[in-house]
């Protein structure tokens, strides 16, 4: 039997992270995830979101796929932008950015890996998938 | 008073602001907004009452990375209190409280600030 899916299409306005949370949360108590776990994922989505709308200048919509599975809740984030270098990307530390001139942004990756169990990166010139999977505990 | 900021309050020489909602880089950008307006007039102690915000971003985060970098140069303290748990653990990956405190409840809050 095909596993459950949720499509979402979501426009490249601000705040539309919050769709997917909310659609996510509803996700989330159907599978009878914790409350935890269901704040992790809305986090990591917001994340996942905010690089699809603001650094892959996509110019159309962002995709996200809820698959729901057995064990675990996979969503992929897909955007049509120009990708990324993920080797590139620095890991974040507050050290460095309090009491310099680096730029205090540039978490979302960082949180995205702690707040998931599992993260995966495919990105080329025509776009990104970000696949992030959390396990039912 | 916007529809993010609910109260701005001063009680024992502490700024308490109350927060409702989502803090994404606009509701960053309002309360960076009170504490440089307060902190012009000598305020250095601020406290965030986060019992509104059950969400928040990377983004917004930042900004109170910002703030926090502004008050070292006064020796001036920021804390929060009454967080949800993902925006306490959001803050604990992003290494806030290294610099600054989260506190449970209000009380604690402006008696160890």
């Amino acid at each position: 039997m095909k596993k459950p899916t949720v499509e979402l299409k979501l426009p490249i306005i601000p705040n539309m992270e919050l769709i997917a949370t909310q659609t996510a949360e509803v996700i989330a108590r159907h599978m009878h995830l914790s409350e935890e776990q269901s704040g992790e994922i809305s986090m990591a989505l917001i994340e996942a979101c905010i690089n699809a709308f603001e650094h892959s200048k996509a110019e159309n919509n962002v995709f996200i796929h809820f698959l729901i599975e057995e064990n675990s809740l996979v969503i992929k984030v897909i955007d049509q932008g120009i990708g990324f270098d993920k080797t590139k990307v620095e890991i974040p530390k507050i050290e460095n950015k309090i009491g310099h001139d680096e730029r205090k942004r540039g978490w979302g990756l960082q949180l995205i890996q702690e707040l998931m169990d599992s993260v995966e990166f495919e990105s080329n010139n025509e776009g990104t998938t970000v696949t992030m999977k959390k396990n039912i505990k | 008073m916007s529809d993010f900021i609910t109260s701005v309050k001063e009680m024992n020489g502490i700024i308490l602001i109350e927060t409702n909602g989502y803090l994404n880089n606009v509701g960053g950008e309002e309360i960076s907004a009170i504490c440089y307006e307060k902190m012009g007039l000598g305020q250095t102690k601020f406290l965030i009452n986060m019992a509104g915000t059950k969400i928040v971003n990377s983004i917004g985060v930042s900004i109170l990375i910002e703030i926090i970098e502004k008050l070292q140069e006064v020796n001036g303290k920021i804390g929060y209190y009454n967080l949800a748990p993902i925006v306490s653990k959001t803050f604990n990956i992003m290494g806030l409280t290294k610099y600054s405190t989260v506190f449970e409840t209000e009380e604690l809050a402006v008696n160890e600030l």
